[in-house]
């Protein structure tokens, strides 16, 4: 495990995704894509409503069975892993789902602990501070730790789950639109914590999004999901990019109004 | 198993204070911050003057092992002693600053317990109870209102289809459950009765017990258990997740009347389903003690039907269903007013599912206390 943590390199692929196929009986939704996350980069994940966005997502971390093909994270396969190894990765990345998917019966620090107290043997003032810290680093005032999540607002939610999901200081970091259901002033906010824990963690970020300004903000590359095919690149790159789907996402109003104010 | 413990990386995270100078190095990591924390805990900031630390041979830094080095820095700073030279690789300084701006430790949670906070706990049950009952009184009477109106004007009110797939729900999809269990009791009824009876020769009037015990109680009773168990708690599963969802909101914002359109169906449903139930479960009753009279007792199936004949009345048989339609307003009355007050989290509709079933299980075992005393007092 400690020689899988060489200092950043980008030619070095985090997650390696080869001829992928999903499909939920006749309906294909990725046909054989291949994709590579680097590592230190944060990746873009773009496409419409039902274009398959979060299942691939949850088939590079494993809840969900690929019909066909490679899936590499940190150079171990999780498609159809056994469960010793994929304990070996998930200790490895952390998992921000779409409201936070906190667990409703604890405490938001006991949410922050629950990965502390299954992979290491902390000391209990120690899971505190940790706790505390975490919070802080997400930008949540220190008396939400003893609130339970139906306590909070969506935006604070996110910003809990967030903490859970970097409790084991993780390389990989998957967001699930982290932004969706905030208003522009938390989404800003949030963009802004993202990017800045990314580059003090070092991590590598894959992050489902619909927000043209999160991926203006954060992220270093995007994958755009059409015709059950990626296309990666710069925003830039896309924009050149004959592909009527993604001329009218790139140019369309939406996007020259987000892209406008980059320049 | 794969533990975060056990992947010690070399070199391991190491510090040393040497004077006047606190050197530390290694993987600061999570990995570590167990073992690091125990032994920074010991270190004490002993003596006075200026201290320096040099974290520049750290090889590895996230986020616990800052913490831990933040730590340690804040100890020695509470401790009298000023910080004259902080070192640490230029890598790591942005995220030393992140945490720094972070505040100090956890407020402890409240603590539990003491007599105080016990009977506080008592009271505030007791309260609870009364508030519950008070306003399951008050949704009694909506219900009630509701139900008049609707059947004053059908046309509108009445949902015939949503009724007619509440009794196909709660009535026939339940007959496997209900006659199988039924039979059984009848089975186990027959069983322990005749080992009795025998005792005085009496064993024929197994048949008495089996004919009173089951048409006056036990098939009521069983079968509005089993139902307050199988659909009472279904209908606060289906309208708390209603709830969960908004889909309540929405009814109401589009203007429809949500006890219209999910209470009375389900009530009116059930009302007519349990009786037909019970009925059905006491026939599988009275089968299943027959089974058994005949190859525990000898008794074949003309004896039986005679002796059962002499022991019962159209009375006994009528005792035990007109308590079916009471048993069904109520367990489908607990189960509907239930899942309106779930609220907005997953975790309170198993919650209050749970209390559901207890409640109208409770309630059903309350009535039928009532009712005996009722009709033996009317000398039924």
């Amino acid at each position: 495990m400690a020689e899988d943590k060489k200092p950043l390199d980008k030619k070095d692929p985090v997650i390696k995704v080869r001829g992928l196929v999903n499909a939920f009986g006749d309906k294909v939704i990725h046909d054989h894509v291949d994709l590579d996350v680097y590592r230190g980069e944060v990746l873009g994940v773009v496409g419409g409503s039902g274009a398959g966005k979060s299942v691939l997502l949850r088939t590079i971390i494993g809840l969900n069975k690929p019909r066909e093909g490679e899936i590499e994270v940190f150079g171990k396969k999780t498609a159809f892993a056994e469960s010793s190894r994929m304990r070996a990765l998930e200790m490895r990345w952390g998992v921000l789902f779409q409201d936070g998917a906190l667990f409703s019966a604890q405490t938001v620090a006991e949410n922050i602990q629950v990965p502390l107290r299954e992979y290491t043997s902390m000391s209990e003032p120690l899971m505190n501070e940790i706790a505390a810290m975490k919070l802080a680093l997400v930008g949540l005032p220190p008396d939400t730790a003893l609130k339970y999540p139906s306590e909070l607002s969506g935006g604070m939610r996110k910003r809990a789950g967030l903490a859970r999901a970097l409790a084991l200081d993780p390389e990989l970091l998957f967001l699930d639109e982290p932004t969706s259901g905030l208003d522009p002033i938390s989404a800003n906010q949030f963009d802004e914590l993202i990017k800045q824990l990314q580059k003090s963690l070092g991590l590598t970020v894959f992050m489902v999004t619909h927000d043209l300004d999160s991926l203006r903000a954060v992220c270093d590359r995007i994958a755009v999901l059409v015709n059950k095919k990626i296309t990666t690149g710069t925003i830039a790159e896309l924009r050149k990019n004959p592909d009527p789907w993604i001329q009218d996402y790139f140019s369309g109003v939406r996007g020259r109004a987000a892209l406008a104010t980059a320049s | 198993m794969a533990s975060l413990d056990n992947a010690s990386a070399a070199p391991n995270a190491w510090f040393k204070l040497d004077g006047d100078v606190l050197h530390l190095g290694g993987r600061w990591t999570i990995q570590e911050s167990p073992r690091l924390d125990t032994e920074l805990r010991t270190l004490k900031p002993e003596g006075s003057g200026a201290i320096t630390i040099d974290a520049s041979k750290i090889e590895r830094l996230d986020s616990a092992g800052a913490w831990l080095l933040l730590r340690t820095r804040r100890g020695f700073e509470t401790g009298g002693r000023k910080i004259t030279n902080f070192t640490l690789p230029d890598l790591y300084l942005p995220l030393m600053e992140n945490i720094e701006q972070g505040k100090g430790p956890l407020a402890e949670p409240p603590r539990q317990g003491g007599v105080r906070k016990r009977l506080e706990r008592i009271g505030r049950a007791t309260v609870h109870a009364g508030q519950q009952g008070y306003r399951m009184l008050g949704y009694l009477g909506r219900v009630t209102v509701e139900t008049i109106e609707a059947f004053a004007s059908p046309k509108n009110n009445l949902r015939v289809a949503a009724l007619i797939h509440q009794v196909e729900e709660t009535g026939i999809n339940a007959l496997p459950i209900v006659g199988l269990l039924a039979f059984l009791i009848g089975v186990v009824l027959a069983y322990q009765g005749a080992d009795q009876l025998k005792r005085f020769g009496a064993e024929i009037f197994t048949i008495n017990l089996l004919g009173v015990g089951i048409l006056r109680e036990i098939g009521g009773l069983i079968t509005a258990i089993i139902v307050a168990g199988r659909s009472g708690s279904a209908f606060t599963a289906q309208i708390g997740t209603m709830r969960v969802n908004e889909e309540i909101d929405a009814m109401q914002t589009i203007g429809l009347n949500t006890v219209d359109v999910l209470v009375l169906p389900r009530i009116i449903g059930l009302v007519i389903a349990l009786p037909l139930l019970t009925f059905y479960s006491d026939i599988m009753g009275l089968i299943g003690g027959a089974v058994m009279c005949y190859f525990q007792l000898g008794i074949t199936i003309p004896v039986f039907m005679r002796q059962l004949n002499d022991a019962i009345t159209v009375n006994t048989f009528m005792v035990g269903l007109i308590k079916a339609p009471v048993f069904a307003f109520v367990i489908s009355l607990v189960g509907c007013y239930e899942g309106f007050q779930v609220e907005r989290n997953a975790a309170s509709v198993g919650l209050l599912t749970t209390r559901a079933v207890v409640e109208s299980v409770f309630l059903v075992i309350v009535l039928d206390a009532a009712f005996s005393v009722m009709f033996s007092v009317l000398g039924i």
